[in-house]
């Protein structure tokens, strides 16, 4: 018991930094971790429990993810199981600065911070490319289920926007 | 997890339970339909901001009814996909207001913000769910359906405002849809038990009002009818037309041809 005990800590930090390593595959500069997909870890020796966040029910890039971390984690113990949960909900405040740092790299401009508690297309969105605040919305809809699109009226380049949600 | 949803739904009483699985079916199979409606406009909108829309907004409300046939499934011990599409069309629940094909774009959208608002009201009633899955689940649909509701909103709006053919087809598609507005709030059978024991906060009947009420100030200013009760509610849920046959057709075609194929 005592042993476990203390190595469950240091299995759990190991397992963290191996969920750091997962791209997202849709955002791939941006990991699971940073872009708080990740909700609660749960270890053993026998058994790692991750519990995974979607950002939309629908998220189809959910069961790739979930195969992701189930291949990264295995071997840490004899089971792994990643399981899809909605509490808490994820929104998109789940995001770390470093998220949204490799977000604006990506050229995808991160979501107005603490914009998911009350949802609104109206908050100002500052261009990925040149950094300009004069930007308009031109579909709340985008490529995949969380992104909005945007168009610079600074540098005219039109960008994608993470949906504040 | 698996055990503790089935824990914490055989705490309610067998009747409960099995009015619980009506409501579940109930609300995937209407989101079932009007995502793969919604679908069907992918390549074809009028405007390509449009295209991309319907195809995000198909794809938020089929993943609605996969969840919702996971924690049917979960209660059931049966796979969701089975649940979706081993049916013939007659054993669908969707209400007569998705029932209508798609039909032109005024049409579409007419019966989104129908739709959309009166989901919203149900969603609402759900919120604080005695059924613990469903209102976490609800919690999360509801963040999305914030984005569903302004793109109706704003298009009704659009389309009610212009001077000809917009609205003229607008007016064309609210009058077919009005007999049928309601049937989203068709009593479930045994749904009183589902508000005694606070799965649901409110009977449909209630929420029908609430819906009249919430929707009532924009149909006015905008000109447009008031939807009253549904034409025929005792086939709320039970009657579908030629138009939803086709498209059962459509979206289970690959599971008929072939049940094992893996995506």
């Amino acid at each position: 018991m005592t042993t476990q005990a203390a190595s469950a800590p240091a299995l759990e930090a190991q397992v963290w930094s191996a969920l750091a390593d997962i791209p997202d595959p849709e955002l791939p500069l941006v990991s699971v971790v940073d872009l708080g997909l990740i909700g609660r870890v749960k270890v053993s020796s026998e058994r790692i429990h991750v519990e995974l966040l979607p950002t939309f029910v629908g998220c189809h890039a959910l069961e790739v993810i979930q195969g992701a971390i189930a291949d990264r984690l295995a071997g840490l113990a004899a089971t792994v199981d990643v399981e899809p949960v909605f509490d808490p909900p994820w929104t998109s405040d789940r995001i770390t600065v470093e998220g949204r740092r490799r977000l604006t790299l990506m050229g995808v401009a991160p979501p107005s911070a603490g914009g998911a508690s009350l949802i609104s297309l109206d908050a100002p969105v500052a261009c990925p490319h040149c950094g300009s605040a004069r930007t308009r919305l031109d579909n709340a809809f985008g490529p995949t289920q969380c992104r909005t699109m945007r168009y610079c009226l600074a540098c005219r380049n039109p960008f994608e926007a993470f949906k504040p949600i | 997890m698996t055990t503790t949803r089935v824990g914490i739904a055989a705490a309610f009483p067998p009747d409960t339970l099995v009015a619980l699985e009506t409501l579940l079916q109930a609300m995937a199979d209407d989101e079932l339909i009007v995502g793969y409606w919604d679908s069907e406009w992918t390549g074809i909108a009028p405007i390509l901001e449009e295209d991309v829309a319907m195809s995000s907004l198909a794809q938020d409300e089929i993943g609605h009814a996969r969840a919702l046939l996971g924690l049917l499934g979960e209660l059931r011990a049966e796979d969701p996909d089975a649940l979706a599409y081993d049916r013939e069309v007659e054993a669908l629940r969707h209400c007569r207001l998705v029932d209508h094909p798609r039909t032109d774009w005024a049409f579409t959208i007419a019966r989104r913000y129908l739709y959309d608002e009166a989901d919203a009201i149900r969603l609402e009633a759900l919120a604080e769910s005695t059924f613990r899955p469903l209102a976490e689940l609800v919690a999360k649909i509801r963040r999305e359906e914030v984005y569903h509701r302004m793109h109706a909103s704003a298009w009704l709006r659009r389309l009610a405002d212009d001077a000809g053919e917009g609205r003229s087809r607008l007016e064309a598609a609210w009058l077919a849809l009005l007999p049928d507005a309601a049937t989203v709030f068709t009593p479930l059978t045994d749904e009183a038990r589902l508000v005694a024991a606070g799965v649901m906060a409110a009977s449909n009947d209630v929420l029908e009002a609430r819906w009249r009420q919430a929707i009532g100030g924009t149909c006015r200013e905008l000109g447009l009818t008031v939807p009253g009760p549904a034409a025929d509610p005792a086939s709320g849920r039970s009657s579908h037309g030629d138009g939803v046959r086709w498209l059962w057709g459509q979206a289970t075609m690959v599971r008929r041809l072939d049940p094992e194929a893996a995506w």
